[in-house]
């Protein structure tokens, strides 16, 4: 970012992955601007999940460079510094929300408080006591996401972390996850639903493995020329894939 | 490793045990209740004049053997439910290190071990009359050692495990050949050279004959306690494979 002096939290080039025979990820450059949310959005399958996957350390790349906060991801000292939300929650289920959220607070070496308040912050107070096995799947999912927040990480790599919830409640998460940017906390928040671009200053598009582009919401309307996040997203993969098909 | 996450992780992991009430009652009471089964099958046996009693010399080893099988069982599908979760996973990007997870597991499942010697051997010494020459303690002792080479290579085995189908094959596989060749069903020098030499390598004969030397002599004998070394070392190394096993980044 020519003109930027705060460095980008998340510098990729020319990451390449592969499973098994596939190609998943076909040399992706980007980066993710520091104390922001970044919406990484595309249909199911694209590879958003590799891609914050080999941004927390966890997947095996084949080339390319992921730098995170200024370090190779996967360092061991990112590992304090970045939280990570995974799609489907991983929480354990025979334990209590507060036994959860202790746990990961003390790996994190944060007091008990901590996690009350993390638990205050994803508004299951009242479910402290209840077995997360017991809860429903959007609030399993708020536990995980709990379990990250109560790290007070730098870098908060979420996957698809209102799928499934109430518009109420995916509404007070984004405002959550606005107040965590506003405090300076780098957010890459992904989704297959493009209505929840317009939470994002940012926006990475992606499809079949590749990146389509990199720009605002705003941005991505005045290009397509449409009012709607969904439809400009179709109109930009179009024109993309039907300039591709002429060259 | 982490003093911290250690200890948490093995109170997690302790507090997991106490959530399921039905394999709490399983792991106290399954060994207790076979040795009985044991003393019943051999009641009517008759017992040759200046021999020792049948029951006497099976119960024994089994109070070593059972803690053994049950641990190895309980801790790879543990593990394997860790793997297949997502939770391992994630752990392994926070900071914590991997002996701290599996020193957690090692202890919680050791504890809970412990507590199931104790019941087993209070059950067998105290209501089926078994009699060692050695004391009952080195036998709790002994029988505690083996349950951590259980949990020990549980922990390994469900590396190789992808699925908790799997994790279950492993013990007819890791955990019956060391059965037939630990000296409980043939005394280990009547057995062909060749299959000495396998069981040799196996550290349940090591566990089978500590026993067996606290069956036999009055105090502890310099055998049971190089005995007690090996076990102990083979659950070292299996800890610290396990750990090598365990992989932050995968395809």
């Amino acid at each position: 970012m020519p003109g930027s002096t705060t460095r980008p939290a998340i510098e990729i080039s020319d990451l390449v992955v592969r499973r098994g025979r596939n190609e998943v990820l076909h040399a992706l450059n980007l980066s993710v601007t520091s104390g922001s949310i970044t919406g990484l959005l595309g249909p199911s399958g694209c590879g958003k999940t590799t891609l914050m996957r080999a941004i927390v350390g966890t997947q095996i790349v084949e080339s390319g460079s992921v730098t995170v906060l200024g370090e190779p991801a996967g360092s061991a000292s990112l590992r304090r510094r970045v939280g990570y939300v995974t799609q489907s929650p991983t929480v354990y289920l025979d334990l209590s929300v507060r036994d959860n959220v202790r746990y990961f607070a003390a790996l994190y070496g944060r007091p008990a408080a901590a996690a009350a308040e993390a638990i205050d912050a994803v508004a299951l107070g009242g479910y402290s006591d209840q077995q997360a096995g017991q809860l429903s799947g959007g609030q399993r999912a708020r536990v995980s996401l709990a379990c990250a927040l109560v790290g007070n990480p730098e870098l908060l790599i979420l996957d698809e972390p209102t799928v499934g919830l109430d518009p109420v409640l995916r509404a007070d998460l984004w405002d959550q996850f606005a107040d965590l940017a506003a405090a300076g906390t780098t957010l890459l928040v992904s989704s297959h639903v493009m209505d929840e671009a317009e939470h994002c200053p940012e926006l990475l598009l992606m499809r079949e493995g590749s990146l389509i582009a990199q720009l605002s919401p705003d941005e991505l309307r005045t290009e397509t020329g449409q009012s709607s996040l969904e439809h400009a997203f179709l109109t930009l993969i179009r024109t993309r894939t039907v300039g591709a098909q002429q060259s | 490793m982490n003093a911290r996450i250690y200890t948490a992780s093995t109170g997690r992991i302790l507090r997991q045990l106490r959530a399921d009430h039905r394999t709490v009652a399983m792991i106290l009471l399954v060994p207790a209740l076979l040795m009985t089964l044991l003393y019943f099958l051999y009641v009517n046996v008759p017992t040759p004049p200046g021999q020792q009693p049948l029951f006497d010399r099976i119960a024994v080893t089994m109070l070593g053997i059972l803690p053994f099988v049950v641990m190895f069982l309980v801790t790879s599908i543990a593990m394997q439910r860790e793997r297949s979760s997502g939770t391992l996973e994630r752990l392994l990007t926070t900071p914590m290190s991997k002996l701290d997870l599996l020193g957690g597991y090692g202890t919680a499942f050791s504890l809970a071990a412990a507590a199931q010697a104790i019941v087993a051997c209070l059950v067998t010494f105290g209501l089926l009359g078994l009699t060692t020459s050695g004391s009952v303690g080195l036998v709790v002792l002994i029988a505690v050692l083996d349950a951590t080479l259980g949990v020990a290579l549980g922990l390994l085995c469900s590396a190789f495990a992808r699925t908790e189908f799997q994790a279950v094959q492993f013990m007819p596989v890791i955990v019956i050949p060391q059965l037939f060749l630990c000296g409980l069903l043939v005394p280990r020098d009547q057995l062909p050279q060749w299959l000495e030499w396998i069981s040799n390598v196996m550290p349940l004969s090591y566990a089978v004959e500590a026993l067996q030397q606290v069956a036999r002599y009055p105090g502890s004998t310099a055998v049971m306690w190089r005995d007690l070394g090996v076990v102990a070392g083979f659950a070292v190394v299996a800890l610290c494979l396990a750990a090598a096993t365990l992989r932050r980044r995968t395809p």
